[in-house]
This record gives structure tokens, sequence and C-alpha cells, in this order.
């Protein structure tokens, strides 16, 4: 017995009672390290032992409201932000449409930190050496019988007193359990040289499968199935069509919208004679005209059309849009060089819609306008 | 037995037992041998259980051709399969979570059993999903992961909502059941005699010691997981029901869908509740336990949601009459009366009239009449899902493409597979853990509870 130390001592009641009358006993008494073990919980004795209402309801409505929040958070993130989407008509943060989602993840996230706090703070982790694990106590208990069971290390605690008032409760089988020191081992456990390790081959392992499924496995047939698809894609060869082209040209005399063949094609006078400018000078009409000069014109004519630009010097300087010639020229007539080019300028047919076009020549006629006012401006 | 005084409370368990006889009489079956009759019932299920293995293998094999899908009716078998088989786990969060917050005691008897009935009929449901698309390995795509195309899912489609919905269903069942199960591992590992059966109780009970500072968090943390099941499995069958309700096809897009579908949901499960436990009570001899009172409390929630299924029903026709809408009044005369009229009056009968003959005592009392009845509930029920599914499709806007939807062996082996895989589930667990809560039965016996006079 020299090596074996004393955790309580226990007895054992037949009905709950008995056990109720016992626990308000023993705390009345003043003891604080007892417990009342019984097989199903008993009504009553959370008041009789004195004990404070759980606070764990708390750990689920924190959790489960942190939970809803990140879930409409990220639903607002990626259909919003990272990958904006219309579907089905619905603006970006379709609110409505989130709520059965934000739902499930409340539950989910309250569900599973309420039990793991139960298990993992409030039991303090299963430990499965408890002195009072494997005796006869515990095998009592865990059927039919009631019991309670004094910690020797409570203040009041002392042997013979203890066991007089159990005795003058009506307990039976008052029994001492003991433990072994070897067997409890109360030193952190933490910095172990086994622990230490085998924490750190799980942050390797955990790492390594993280890093190989996400950059290597999702590149490997067939998780690449989104990005390998067997369709066919434009430009590739198809050996389905005589021509042997993925790609189908359009029916002849047809025309694809938007693209209505231009009348004037190496032509400038007829254009600079017949296209007449359908928009008026409206400030919706500028700033458009505005918004695509800065973007597709300036590179190489500059902010202010006087040829003074940003790529001075890489390529072939393009003369001032405030020339007599160019102030001279009909609407049309600029039209015609932004739709075909001249010389060494492109053609912007592509990048530019009818309508931006002339919202463009408007444009160069207010900048002209800017540096040469007429009399009649001062107005 | 002849005159039952209603305005009593009648005991929850009947003799009176002692609280070891209920610990032995609980844990004797997981200690015994399964005995000849357990074989047999497992190789009948695991047959099942082959034939819808081999099914699949063809299906994903070969595609999903070999099913009887058709052009008008994109939506077969495995729709009408999952959404029958979650319906099935709808009793068990209700008998285990809605009846706890009522403070029904009965319920104690039959919520172990019946939330493992959840967890594996919602199992049985979660495979039809995977086994509708076809190709199985694609599914990963349904998790909102940063994948190298950047692509998210749709977080706007009820089908996404399905996904959340039916693993949070999962996963919050499963923690709920094992939750009920620790303090009757730790009553399991007490009396294990053998060093391995009672290594693996110990794992499992995670060193529970009956100790009343746990219990009261543990009946706390008991609340609130019944508190949140409560509206989680409300929502789960509302969420399956927007898969149809939130389309805009005549016979599905109705308002009326989520409740009644969650009606329709508890309707079928406690059907197949009531139907188990009715061998589960005769094999292990739980006459006492899961009581004949029990079981006719039961029978009279299935009298209840199918009276609600068959107002639906009433209520689906006056609002196709009163929306004006021709579509809709098409859809549900064609039920009625087209093609189908014979899948429509199969469910009728079985989940309207029938269960109404519930309202006689002696019925509602009669094992043999009662399990016919709840057997006949699940037909009518599974021809519920079916009716709705096919029939709204089959006819569509365009009448040159309407067709008729007959279902393939390959259809059939998977639904037969499915109930192998079900039921092969049932087996196993009546055999590897307690199929009665212990610690809750005990709690609900007579004197179990100290006497009002003392304080
Ligand atoms: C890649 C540089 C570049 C861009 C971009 C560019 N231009 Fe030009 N542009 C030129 C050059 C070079 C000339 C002189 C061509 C020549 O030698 O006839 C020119 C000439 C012109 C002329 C005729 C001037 C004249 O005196 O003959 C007009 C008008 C004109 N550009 C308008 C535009 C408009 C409008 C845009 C925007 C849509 C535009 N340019 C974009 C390079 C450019």
């Amino acid at each position: 017995m020299s090596d074996k130390i004393l955790y309580s001592l226990t007895g054992l009641f037949d009905t709950p009672d008995e056990i109720i009358a016992a626990a308000e006993k023993v705390q009345s008494e003043g003891y604080t390290k007892y417990d009342v073990n019984t097989p199903y919980p008993v009504h009553g004795m959370d008041s009789a032992m004195k004990l404070p209402m759980s606070r764990l309801p708390y750990v689920a409505m924190v959790v489960g409201i942190t939970g809803m929040f990140l879930a409409l958070f990220f639903m607002w993130w990626t259909n919003s932000v990272d990958y904006p989407l219309v579907i089905g008509g619905k603006p970006y943060f379709a609110f409505p449409a989130y709520v059965p989602i934000m739902f499930e993840v409340t539950v989910l996230s309250a569900s599973i930190a309420t039990v793991v706090t139960m298990i993992a703070i409030v039991f303090k982790f299963p430990n499965n050496s408890h002195p009072l694990m494997d005796t006869e106590y515990m095998k009592n208990v865990s059927v039919d019988k009631y019991g309670i069971s004094i910690a020797a290390d409570d203040p009041k605690f002392d042997f013979d007193k203890v066991k007089s008032l159990l005795e003058s409760l009506g307990a039976k089988n008052i029994t001492p359990i003991y433990y072994k020191e070897e067997d409890l081992n109360f030193k952190p456990k933490t910095f172990e040289p086994k622990f230490v390790i085998a924490m750190i081959v799980l942050f390797a392992a955990v790492s390594a499968v993280t890093y190989i499924t996400l950059n290597k496995l999702m590149y490997l047939p067939p998780f690449d199935w989104m990005m390998e698809q067997s369709k066919v894609i434009a430009q590739e060869r198809s050996d389905v069509f005589e021509d042997g082209r993925g790609m189908r040209t359009p029916v002849e005399g047809t025309v694809a919208r938007g693209f209505l063949p231009y009348k004037f094609k190496n032509n400038p006078e007829a254009a600079g004679k017949y296209l007449v400018n359908p928009l008026a000078a409206t400030e919706e009409n500028l700033s458009l005209g505005e918004k695509k000069f800065d973007i597709y014109c300036s590179p190489c004519h500059g902010y202010l059309a006087e040829g003074d630009s940003r790529l001075k010097g890489q390529f072939p300087s393009p003369p001032s849009l405030h020339s007599k010639k160019v102030r001279n020229w009909s609407d049309g007539r600029i039209y015609h060089v932004i739709t075909e080019g001249q010389n060494a300028m492109p053609s912007y047919a592509y990048q530019l819609s009818r309508k931006e076009r002339w919202a463009v020549v408007l444009y160069i006629r207010a900048l002209q306008r800017s540096l040469n006012a007429k009399e009649s401006d001062l107005q | 037995m002849s005159s039952i005084d209603y305005t009593q409370e009648l005991p929850v368990i009947e003799g009176r037992p002692t609280l070891k006889e209920i610990n032995e009489l609980i844990a004797k079956p997981l200690d015994q041998k399964p005995d000849k009759k357990f074989y047999i019932a497992l190789s009948i299920t695991l047959t099942m259980l082959l034939a819808g293995a081999i099914a699949l293998g063809f299906t994903f094999y070969y595609g999903v051709g070999l099913w009887g899908n058709n052009n008008p009716v994109g939506w077969g078998f495995p729709i009408v399969n999952f959404v029958f088989w979650v319906g099935i786990g709808h009793a068990g969060t209700l008998i285990s979570a809605i009846l706890f917050l009522f403070r029904q005691k009965w319920r104690n008897g039959i919520a172990r059993f019946a939330e493992g009935m959840t967890i594996f009929a919602v199992m049985t449901a979660g495979l039809f999903p995977l086994i509708h698309v076809g190709r199985p390995w694609l599914a990963g795509y349904l998790i909102p992961y940063p994948n190298q195309h950047s692509l998210w899912v749709d977080f706007n489609s009820p089908l996404l909502w399905d996904v959340f919905a039916v693993s949070t269903y999962f996963t919050v069942s499963f923690i709920f059941w094992y939750v009920g199960l620790i303090p009757d591992f730790a009553s399991l590992r007490d009396r294990a005699v053998g060093k391995v059966k009672k290594t693996i109780y110990s794992i499992f009970s995670l060193g529970w010691r009956h100790s009343n500072r746990h219990w009261s968090h543990y009946e706390m943390v008991y609340l609130v997981l019944a508190g949140f099941a409560t509206p989680l499995v409300l929502s789960v069958h509302t969420i399956v029901s927007f898969d149809f309700a939130v389309s805009i096809l005549p016979g599905w897009h109705a308002t009326i869908f989520p409740p009644y579908f969650v009606a329709g949901a508890v309707f079928s499960g406690f059907a197949m509740v009531q139907n188990v436990l009715i061998f589960i009570r005769k094999i292990f001899n739980y006459e006492h336990i899961i009581t004949l009172d029990t079981l006719e409390k039961m029978n009279k929630i299935i009298i209840l949601t199918g009276s609600m299924v068959g107002y639906a029903y009433a209520m689906e026709f006056f609002t196709a009459w009163y929306s004006g809408v021709q579509p809709e009044q098409f859809t549900f005369i064609n039920r009625a009366f087209g093609p189908y009229a014979w899948a429509y009056w199969i469910m009728v009968s079985c989940n309207v009239i029938f269960p109404q003959l519930f309202w006689i005592r002696k019925i509602r009392r009669s094992i043999p009449v009662m399990f016919v009845i709840a057997v006949l509930v699940n037909v009518g029920m599974w021809f519920e899902r079916f009716v709705i599914t096919v029939t709204s499709l089959h006819r569509d806007f365009l009448p040159s493409s309407w067709a008729y939807f007959k279902p393939t062996v390959v259809d059939v082996a998977i639904l037969i597979g499915s109930f192998g895989f079900f039921f092969t589930w049932i087996l196993l667990f009546t055999k590897s853990l307690p199929v009665v809560s212990i610690a809750e039965i005990k709690a609900v016996n007579e004197g179990a509870q100290p006497s009002h006079g003392e304080h």
C-alpha cells in the first residue's frame, strides 16, 4: 500500500431519493471536491449539488453566428468579387438564395463546436485512466447504483470524518479508491520528444498531402477533366468535316450582327461627302467618345490629339489632329480614317462599334474647338 | 388491455423491470454470437445489395443510357429514390429531437433505433445524387474549393443547397447519435469481460464516468443539439422540395411543396420505423420497452401526417384550377387520368385511404394489420415521388416530344440494391450497438426519478 495514494472515499446508495439527500448533505457540510455518479441523469441533482447552469449554449451561439456570417461573406465574395457571374438574372449578391446555406452552415458549425467543446474543454479530453475507472464502484454506478465520491484532495477531507458522514447517510460499500503514482502522469507531455516528433511528422504529412493534391493531383488525369475536355475548340482540327477544320465558316452572303459591310471602302472622299454623324453632341456621347479616344487613340495621338504621344519615338509620329486639314474635314472623313485606317495607322473597326466611332469623332471635334475656338464660342 | 384510460399517463415501460434487468436485456444481444436467422437475413440483404452493385457497375461502365430516362423525362428513378430515402430518415430526427423537446417520454424506447435509421437512410439517399450524374467521380466539383479554373459552385442553385443540407443533416444526426451513445458505451465497458471488447468500448466511451458534473453539461448539450436538429430536419426536406419547386415546371412550381414534402417525409419515415421495430421488439424480447402503446402512438402520427399529405394532394388540384394556368391544369388532369393514372391511384389509395383505417382502435393496436398498412404507406410514398417526378416531365409543353417513361431492369436493380444497402446497415447495427438507449430507458423507468414529496 505504500506506493498507493488515496484518491477518494466512495459510497453507494440504492435509490435516487437517498442520493439526492446525500448530495445535499455533503454540499452543506462544505465539501467542494466531491462527485455524484449515477447511471442516468437524476432530476434535481444539479440543484442539490448547487451546480451552475452549463454555459455551453453560448459556445453554440457564438460559433453558430460566426459560421453564418462567414458563409454569407464567402458566398458574397465568390459571386460578387472573385468571379462575378449573373445566374438566372439574379443580382450578384442574391441574398434570398443564400439563406438556405447560411442556415445549414450555422447548424453545422454550432453543433460540432458545442460537442467538441464539451469533450475537449469541459470533460478535459477523454481520460480512460482515471482512478475511478475499473473499480467496483464504477461497475455499480454504471448499472443500477447511485454513488458519491469525496476526493482526498478536498481541503476538508479527513478520512474518518468522511467515513462516518457516509455511514450516517446510510451508504453501503464504503470503499477508499487508490491510485499508483505511475498510473497517473501529471507532467505536461507537450514537450516530450515522442510527442514533438509525432507532431512534426503529422505536420509534414498533412502539408505534403495538401500540396500534392492541390498542385499535382488536380492536374493529372482523370482530375483534369475540366481542363482537358474532349470537345472541339476553335482553331482545332476536326475529322468530322471535310475541310478538316473544327471551326465552321459562315454561310456565304450572311452578315454577322454589328458587322454591316462598309460601303466606302477605299473611297475616303465619298465617305466624307455622304456620311453624316448620327449622334448629337450630348454629354453622354462626348464622355463615351472621350473614354474610347483615351483608350484607343491617345497612345499614338496623345490625350490632346496634338501628336505628342506616349509612343513617341517608337512609332511614326502621327500628325496633329488640330491641323487645318483635319479641322476642315467633314465628320464622315474622320470616321473613314478610324474605320479603314490610313497608311501607318491601322483600322479600328474591330475595336470600336459604329456608334463608338461616331462618338470619338464628336470628341475630336471638341478637342479641336478647345485650341481653335470660333468667335461665336465666346458668347 | 381491453379498457385503456387515455386520461391517465401510461407508464412508458411496462412491468417495472429493475435497472439491472434493463442493462442486461439491452446489452445481451451484443454478447451473443449471431444466430442462424441473423445470417439468413444478412444473406438476403447482401444479395439485394449485390444486385444493386452489379447494376451500378454496368451503369458506370456503359453510361446512364441503361436507364429508362428519355428525352422529356430527364429525372427518373435516381431522383425518386433519393427523395424517398431522405424522407425515410426524417422520422428518426423527429422522434429523437422534436419529441424530446416536447418531453414525450415514450420516445426514449425508440429514439436510438430511429436515429440509427436516419443515418442509414441518409447514407442510402446520399448515394443517389452521385449515381444520377452517371460519373460519380466528378462529384468533387460540388465542393466549393479553389480549383484551377477559379470557378465556384453556384450558390443560387437548389441542387447545391441540397448538397449542404444533406451533408449537414448527416453530420448533425451522426453527432447527435454518438453523443447519445457515450453513456451506453460506458455501461457496456463496465460489464465487458473480454479485453478486446473492453478496449473498444473504452475508446468510444471517451472516459465517461457517469459523473453528475458531466451529466449536467451533457444534458444541456443534448438539448442544444435537439434544438438544432429540429429546424434542421424541417429544412432538409424543404430544400429537397426546392429542387422541384424552384423550377418553373407545372406540377413542380408550387409553394405548397415544402410543408407537403416534410409531412410526407415524416409519414413515410414513421411507417418504416414502425415496420422495423415490430421485428426488433419480437426478436430481442423488448415488448415491454417498445410497448404496444408506443406503436399505437406512432400510428397516430402516421394518420396525422397521412391526412396532411392527403390535404396537399387535394390542394394541388385546387391551386391548379384556381390559378387558371392551362399547362398547370393540364398537368394535374394528366396526372390523375393520363397514362400514369395507375401510379397516381396507387399513391392516393396507399397514402390517403388505407392509413385512415387507423382511426379504428382495434386496427391501431393490431400488429399484423398495422404492419401491412405501414408497408403500403411506404409503397405509396415511393409512388408519390415517382408521380411528382415523372408525370410532370413526360408531357411537356411540346406535344411532339411527349414520351412514356419505362424503368429498365437496371433501374429496378438499383432500387433493390438501395434497400439491400439500408437493411444491411440496420442488421449490422442491431448486432454491434445497443438498439435502445440504456441510460434513457433507465431514466424513464418507474421509480427512477426522486419522488417529489421530498422537496
Ligand atoms: C498605332 C498608332 C495610332 C493610333 C492608335 C491611332 N492613330 Fe490615327 N494616325 C496614326 C498615324 C501614324 C497617322 C498618320 C498616317 C499618315 O501618315 O497618313 C494617323 C492619322 C490619323 C488621322 C488623319 C490625320 C491626317 O492629318 O491625315 C486621323 C483623323 C486619325 N489618325 C484619327 C485617329 C483616331 C480617331 C484614333 C483612335 C480610334 C487613332 N487615330 C488611333 C497613328 C495612330
